[in-house]
C-alpha cells in the first residue's frame, strides 16, 4: 500500500529526468483515449452480430439485431472524439478531400466511412427492410410516411425480394466482418506504426486491439440487454447470457494471452527503451495498468465469468456474475485505451525523462466533454430502438408476413 | 565567409554581422510555400539544391543565441515550451548515466554543474528538425500538410494542416510543436524564407563560434561538403531509418 501511495504522489510530481522542450504537454490527450475506445465497441458488436448471422449461433438471436444498432450508435459518435481533438476542426473534411495517402489515419478515414456506409447501414437495411414496410403499413400519420421514407421506395414483399434481403445480408455480413477487423485493427495500426515510439511500436498492436475490442464488444452487449431486458419487464434468455458469457472468455483468454506475449517480448529483447517503460511502468502507469487494467479489468472479470460458466451456480447468481465481469471488463479496456495512448506519451522520446499528463475538467479536450461523448451513443441507440425496435424477427425469419404486433 | 555564391545583399550582410540578430524578414510561419518560393530570386531552381546542416559539438558553447534568433526570425512563441531549435548540454560522469538538460531551450544560458560531482566530459548540442530525407513527419500526415519541397527541405504548410499532431508524435527527435496560435504543426524550416535568396538561416548567421554550417549535399564547394570529409559525423537515432540531414560531429552515442 506504501509504494502505491509513494507512486501516486511521485506520478503527481511532474516532469522528471530530460524531456524535449516540445514535449512538454502531451499531445493526445483523453479524447483519443475515447476514440479507440468507441471504434472498439462498434467493431466487437458488430463481430458478436456476425457470429449469430453468419456462423447460426442461434443462442445469440436476443441480441443480433440490439448489437448491429448498438455498432451504430457508436460509430456515429466515434469520430466526434477526433474531431473536436483537432487544432482546425473546421478543416476536418480536407482528410477526405485531399487525402494523403500514404498516411494511416487519412486512410482509417475511408476505411470507417467503408463500414458505415456500405456495410453497416445497408446491413441493417436489408435486415429491417420487411418489417419497416411493415410498420409503414400499419401506422398513420407522419408515422407512415418516415417508414416509407426509411423504405427508400422499396417497398415489395414478395417472396423474391424477401429472399433477396435474406441473401444481400448475408453477403453483407460476409464482407463486414472483414470490414470490422480491419476498422479496429487500423486503429492498432495507426499508434503501431510510429515507430519514434517504443511504446507503441509493435506489429503486435493492431492484433492486441482487435481482440481488446471484441472483448470490450461483447461485454458491452451483455450490458446492455441485460438492462434492455430489465426494462422491458422481460426474462433474460439464459442460453443468451451463457453463450455470451462464453464467448466473452475466450476472447479475453486470446487477448490477455497476446498482451502479455507483447509483454514477454519486450521484456525478452530488453532494447534501449527498457529501462525508461519500466519506470514508467512503475511509477506513472502503476494503478491504471497494474492495478485498473490487468487485476480489476482482466483477472477478476475473467474469475467472476469462470464462476459463472462452469461452476453449478443458481442463474440469479450468474445474472449478478456476467454483470459486474461485464462493467468491470468496461474499467479494464477503457484502461488499456487509456495506458497505450497516454502511455505512449508519458516518457520522452529521448528516453531520459517521464512527464505527467494534466486532466483538464471543463475544456474541449477535458473529462467532462469526454463524459458526454461516452454518453451520447447511449442516447442514439435509445432513439433507433424507438424507430426500429430490434426485439423480435430479423432475417432468421425470411418468410415473416405482418405480423400482429404486440409492442410498438 | 565560406558561402559559395552569395546573393547576399551587402547592406543585409553588414547588418546582420553588426546586430548578430537576424534580419526579421517576414513573419514566416504564416507564409504559404507558394509565396515562399516566389520571394526567391527569378533565377532560384528548387531543383538544384538539397539542403543540409552541419554541427559541430567541439565548438558549441551553449550560448543560446542561435535558439534566440530563430524564436525572433521566425515568431515563435517565447514561451519555454516551443522551439524550433534548442541547446541540450550533456554531463557525463565517469560512470552512470549521463544528465542532460536544456533550461529554456538554452536561450538564457545554462546554470552552473554541481562543483562536487565528478564530470568526465560536458558538451552542449544544439538540435532541430533534421529535415529527414525519409521523414516519419510527412509519411503520416493525413492532408498532405506536412511535405519536402523540392529543394529537401521538410516544410509544414500552415493552411492546410489540420492540428491532428500526428506528425509530432511521428517524430522521433521531439522537433515539432503545435504552435499555440495558429493551431497548427511547426517546426524549423531552415529559414526557408532566408535560404531561397541565397542566404543562411539565422542560427547559423548568429553562431558566434561558427558551430553550426549550412551547406547543401553532393556540392563539392558548398561548406558543408567540406565539413562532411573533415569530420566524423554521425546521424541521430540512425537505427529509425529516417535519414536525417543534421550531421553532427564530436557527437557520441550518449546524444539522441
Ligand atoms: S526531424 Fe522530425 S520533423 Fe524533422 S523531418 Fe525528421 S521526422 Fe520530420
Ligand atoms: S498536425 Fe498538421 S502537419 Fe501534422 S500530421 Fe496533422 S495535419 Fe499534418
Amino acid at each position: 500500500m506504501e509504494t502505491i501511495l509513494a507512486n501516486a504522489v511521485e506520478a503527481i510530481a511532474g516532469a522528471t529526468g530530460y524531456i524535449y522542450p516540445n514535449e512538454f504537454e502531451l499531445h493526445w490527450g483523453i479524447l483519443i483515449v475515447v476514440y479507440p475506445y468507441l471504434t472498439g465497441l462498434v467493431a466487437g458488436a458488430f463481430i458478436l452480430a456476425s457470429l449469430e448471422r453468419v456462423f447460426k449461433v442461434s443462442a445469440l438471436i436476443p441480441v443480433y439485431r440490439l448489437s448491429l444498432l448498438t455498432a451504430l450508435s457508436f460509430l456515429l459518435i466515434a469520430p466526434l472524439p477526433l474531431l473536436a481533438h483537432l487544432g482546425r476542426p473546421e478543416r476536418a473534411l480536407e482528410m477526405f478531400l485531399t487525402p494523403h495517402t500514404k498516411s494511416a489515419m487519412a486512410m482509417f478515414g475511408f476505411v470507417y466511412v467503408w463500414y458505415l456506409m456500405v456495410v453497416l447501414l445497408l446491413e441493417l437495411w436489408f435486415d429491417y427492410r420487411q418489417d419497416i414496410i411493415n410498420w409503414a403499413r400499419k401506422s398513420t400519420g407522419l408515422k407512415k410516411y418516415f417508414y416509407y421514407a426509411l423504405s427508400l421506395g422499396s417497398t415489395s414483399t414478395s417472396d423474391e425480394a424477401l429472399a433477396f434481403d435474406a441473401k444481400a445480408g448475408r453477403f453483407i455480413t460476409l464482407i463486414g466482418i472483414p470490414s470490422a477487423f480491419l476498422l479496429h485493427g487500423y486503429v492498432g495500426f495507426i499508434f503501431g506504426s510510429v515507430k519514434a515510439n517504443p511504446w507503441w511500436s509493435s506489429v503486435l498492436m493492431p492484433i492486441v486491439f482487435l481482440f481488446s475490442a471484441i472483448v470490450s464488444g461483447i461485454a458491452l452487449m451483455v450490458l446492455i440487454y441485460m438492462v434492455t431486458t430489465m426494462f422491458r419487464w422481460k426474462r433474460i434468455n439464459m442460453d443468451c447470457l451463457n453463450k455470451l458469457g462464453l464467448f466473452l472468455i475466450v476472447a479475453m483468454i486470446v487477448d490477455f494471452s497476446l498482451e502479455l506475449l507483447d509483454f514477454i517480448q519486450r521484456l525478452y529483447e530488453s532494447e534501449e527503451s527498457i529501462n525508461i517503460l519500466s519506470s514508467m511502468i512503475s511509477n506513472r502507469l502503476f494503478i491504471s495498468l497494474i492495478i485498473s487494467q490487468i487485476i480489476i479489468g482482466s483477472i477478476a472479470p475473467m474469475a467472476a465469468l469462470v464462476m459463472a460458466r462452469f461452476r453449478k451456480v443458481p442463474d440469479e447468481m450468474k445474472r449478478m456474475l456476467y454483470f459486474i465481469a461485464a462493467i468491470l471488463i468496461q474499467v479494464g479496456i477503457f484502461s488499456t485505451r487509456w495506458n497505450v495512448v497516454l502511455g505512449g506519451q508519458l516518457f520522452s522520446k529521448s528516453l531520459r525523462g517521464l512527464t505527467t499528463y494534466k486532466l483538464e475538467m471543463f475544456g474541449l479536450e477535458g473529462l467532462f466533454v469526454s463524459i458526454v461523448l461516452l454518453i451520447m451513443p447511449f442516447v442514439i441507440l435509445f432513439v433507433l430502438v424507438k424507430i426500429l425496435p430490434p426485439w423480435e424477427g430479423g432475417h432468421h425469419e425470411p418468410m415473416r408476413l405482418a405480423p400482429a404486433e404486440s409492442k410498438k | 565567409m565560406e558561402q559559395d555564391k552569395p546573393k547576399i545583399q551587402r547592406r543585409d550582410f553588414l547588418r546582420s554581422c553588426f546586430k548578430k540578430l537576424p534580419v526579421l524578414v517576414s513573419a514566416a510561419y504564416i507564409i504559404s510555400p507558394d509565396e515562399l518560393l516566389a520571394s526567391a530570386s527569378d533565377d532560384y531552381n528548387p531543383d538544384e539544391h538539397n539542403y543540409a546542416m552541419g554541427i559541430s559539438i567541439h565548438k558549441c558553447i551553449g550560448c543560446g543565441r542561435c535558439a534566440d534568433a530563430c524564436k525572433t526570425e521566425n515568431k515563435v512563441p517565447r514561451d519555454e515550451h516551443f522551439f524550433r531549435t534548442w541547446i541540450e548540454r550533456y554531463i557525463i560522469p565517469p560512470d552512470g548515466e549521463a544528465e542532460v538538460d536544456s533550461p529554456n531551450g538554452g536561450i538564457d544560458g545554462f546554470p552552473k554543474a554541481d562543483e562536487k560531482k565528478e564530470i568526465l566530459r560536458t558538451y552542449f548540442v544544439p538540435k532541430l528538425c533534421n529535415h529527414c530525407e525519409n521523414p516519419p513527419c510527412v509519411q503520416v500526415c493525413p492532408v498532405g500538410a506536412t511535405y519536402t519541397s523540392r529543394d529537401g527541405v521538410v516544410l509544414v504548410d500552415s493552411s492546410y494542416c489540420v492540428g491532428c499532431r500526428y506528425c509530432i508524435q511521428a517524430c522521433p527527435y521531439g522537433a515539432r510543436y503545435l504552435h499555440p496560435e495558429t493551431h497548427t504543426a511547426d517546426k524549423c524550416t531552415f529559414c526557408y524564407h532566408r535560404i531561397v535568396k541565397g542566404m543562411r538561416p539565422a542560427c547559423v548567421e548568429v553562431c558566434p563560434t561558427q558551430a553550426r554550417v549550412f551547406g547543401e549535399i553532393g556540392k563539392r564547394n558548398s561548406p558543408l561538403h567540406r565539413f562532411i570529409r573533415f569530420n566524423d559525423t554521425i546521424v541521430l537515432k540512425q537505427w529509425l531509418n529516417t535519414k536525417p540531414k543534421v550531421y553532427y560531429s564530436g557527437a557520441d552515442g550518449e546524444v539522441r
